[in-house]
């Protein structure tokens, strides 16, 4: 790192730039993640906090895949899958997206409906009484002992508890029974649910789908399911993808321009005696360097804006998953990307450092 | 012998054909002796200066460096046999930008390595030397064109080479300061017994070598005053 760390302090002004460059990219990319999981949770949580080993759907006509929204099961359904060796839990949902009204407030809520015992809701659910979650308690202004209207239903808030939110709209826990009320526009519903969650232990779930006539997933899988999350995610990690790409590019372009200029000193160098692999470990740990400091700088910058805005409204993840995963990421793609420009010093002859020609 | 060529032939691509550039070359030059090349321009000066720098093998002949001979040696053997036994002056000072004075001359023993404590005043030493210890902090653009070509020299001597190379040393200054350059060689050759060969146009160089020879076409005659 002798000549490479004096070029860097030499040149200053074009690795400041470059340097100024991957700070962006970084923190650009950092808060798209905090931002991608965010939004993610906001969609998933309710799901992701279920206790779960598999959630089953009911199956869908041919050629098409399982989603929330045309998932119907029967009590038969969720009683034969109790019945199966091996299965410990089998627990009926019922999710239902609706307007729900507290005092002079509405808002656009998901209704989970669930027995009473199943231990799917933060806190004890009964008929006529709602378990409200955080955030749609704060956005109906409803208290414990409040009474909200969920469609056709009135319920009296009997908990705040949790924080889930499916689909981007926060949930309210009901009765099961409550919640077959909901939206069926007084026909009758029968015993329905939306899905069944399901708890088991070495439980063989393909043969329960057969005997049931579901489609059981795993949590992951039923993510999937929710129309607005493959969509919403699919297109942010698409965005992130090219930002990576982006910046493997535009590290690769400036050192295949740095590496071409400084191809008159690498001749001399060799000329003097330098071995290939020195020069080659030089420049990589030149753009490693450069690459790092960027990065760190651009990784802190995300989390201190990350850290403002995750409080308030906008959806914003904090880990180390979604700040440190993207900084890893452009650092070793930055590292590839620099390694192919540099490899051309390989080819530089040093011959070209004797007579007059420079 | 530091330098030994033994009828070595070197051609380049030309064309269809081959360009002879050196034609059956044979010089020996032992420690301590300046031998000057002269001759016009395109006869082979500096291919005969790339051959002995191990920087291009010849197409036939034998070339012995220091007692190691060249033949079959790969790259990473080349460059090492460069950075502990050959000392290269270029025709351009060919110095690196991002370096001080003194730094052109540490950088020579980071090439291999790990270096000894004492590099730095070994290298203040040689830049004393060639009359330059008052500007080692300075960078090539702070130095006069002179002064480039003195760190030039230091920088080649200072991994201590038994074969000293040096190229027209004296095409980029005005005749006093060349004079001096030359004269600095001479006497740098016969203190620290390097064998030196001076490529030169100047004949007024001439008088401070050993041995002169010249190149024409390809072809060596020795006119020596040994
Ligand atoms: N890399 C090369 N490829 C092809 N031909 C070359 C190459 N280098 C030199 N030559 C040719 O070889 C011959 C000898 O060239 P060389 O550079 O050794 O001459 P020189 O004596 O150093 O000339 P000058 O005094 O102008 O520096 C010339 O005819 C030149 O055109
Ligand atoms: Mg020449």
């Amino acid at each position: 790192m002798f000549v490479a760390w004096r070029d860097l302090r030499f040149a200053k002004g074009r690795f400041a730039l470059m340097g100024a460059v991957i700070v962006l990219i970084t923190l650009l990319v950092g808060l798209l993640s905090g931002l991608t999981a965010g939004l993610a949770r906001e969609n998933v949580s309710a799901i992701t906090g279920l206790p779960a080993d598999r959630v089953a759907f009911a199956a869908p006509p041919a050629g098409q895949s399982v989603s929330f929204t045309n998932s119907t099961v029967t009590e038969e359904q969720w009683t034969g899958w109790a019945r199966r060796p091996g299965v410990t839990a089998a627990a009926p949902l019922g999710i239902r997206t609706l307007n729900a009204v507290a005092g002079e407030r509405t808002a656009a809520v998901s209704a989970f409906g669930t027995r009473p015992g199943d231990g799917l809701a933060p806190g004890a659910v009964a008929p006529g009484e709602a378990v409200l979650s955080g955030s749609a308690a704060e956005e109906l202004d409803a208290r414990p002992g409040d009474t909200v209207r969920l469609g056709p239903l009135e319920a009296r808030v009997s908990a705040v508890a949790g924080d889930a939110s499916y689909s981007h709209t926060p949930v309210v826990w009901t009765s099961l029974d409550d919640w077959q009320e909901l939206g069926q526009g007084g026909t009758t519903a029968g015993e329905r649910a939306t899905v069944v969650v399901l708890r088991g232990d070495g439980a063989d779930w393909a043969a329960g789908d057969a005997a049931a006539g579901t489609e059981a997933r795993t949590v992951d899988g039923a993510l999937t399911a929710i129309g607005s999350y493959q969509a919403e995610n699919g297109s942010l990690q698409l965005m992130r993808g090219f930002l990576f790409a982006i910046s493997a590019l535009v590290i690769g372009a400036f050192f295949t321009v740095w590496t071409i200029q400084r191809s008159g000193d690498v001749a001399v160098l060799k000329a003097l005696g330098a071995s290939t692999p020195y020069l080659l470990r030089d420049a990589l740990g030149q753009a490693v360097l450069m690459l790092v400091a960027g990065t760190l700088l651009g990784t802190g910058l995300a989390l201190g804006i990350g850290a403002l805005v995750s409080g308030g409204d906008v959806p914003f993840v904090l880990s180390p998953l979604t700040v440190l995963g993207p900084a890893g990421v452009i650092i070793v793609l930055g590292a590839i990307g620099s390694a192919l420009s540099i490899r051309r010093i390989t080819a530089v002859d040093p011959l070209t450092a004797l007579g007059s020609v420079r | 012998m530091s330098l030994a060529l033994d009828a070595v032939t070197l051609t380049y691509p030309d064309g269809d054909g081959r360009l002879t550039a050196l034609d059956e070359v044979s010089l020996t030059v032992p420690a301590g002796r300046l031998t000057a090349v002269v001759g016009p321009s395109g006869s082979g000066k500096s291919s005969l200066l790339a051959v002995a720098a191990t920087l291009v093998a010849p197409d036939r002949g034998r070339v012995v460096v220091a007692g190691t001979d060249t033949a079959g040696l790969d790259a990473a053997a080349r460059a090492e046999l460069r950075r502990t036994s050959i000392g290269i002056v270029f025709q351009q000072p060919n110095l690196l930008p991002s370096l001080t004075a003194v730094e052109q001359l540490q950088v020579m023993a980071h090439l291999s390595g790990r270096p000894p404590a004492s590099v730095r005043e070994r290298a203040m030493e040689l830049l004393d030397a060639v009359g330059l210890a008052d500007r080692a902090a300075r960078r090539p653009h702070q130095l006069s064109g002179g002064q480039r070509q003195r760190v030039n020299i230091a920088r080649a001597l200072m991994n201590e080479p038994a074969l000293l190379l040096v190229d027209e040393p004296t095409s980029a200054l005005d005749h006093e300061r060349g004079a001096a350059v030359v004269a600095l060689l001479a006497t740098l050759t016969r203190d620290r017994g390097t064998a030196t060969v001076l490529v030169t146009h100047d004949r007024a160089h001439l008088s401070v070598a050993d041995t002169v020879t010249t190149v024409q076409d390809g072809r060596l005659t020795v006119a020596g005053r040994a």
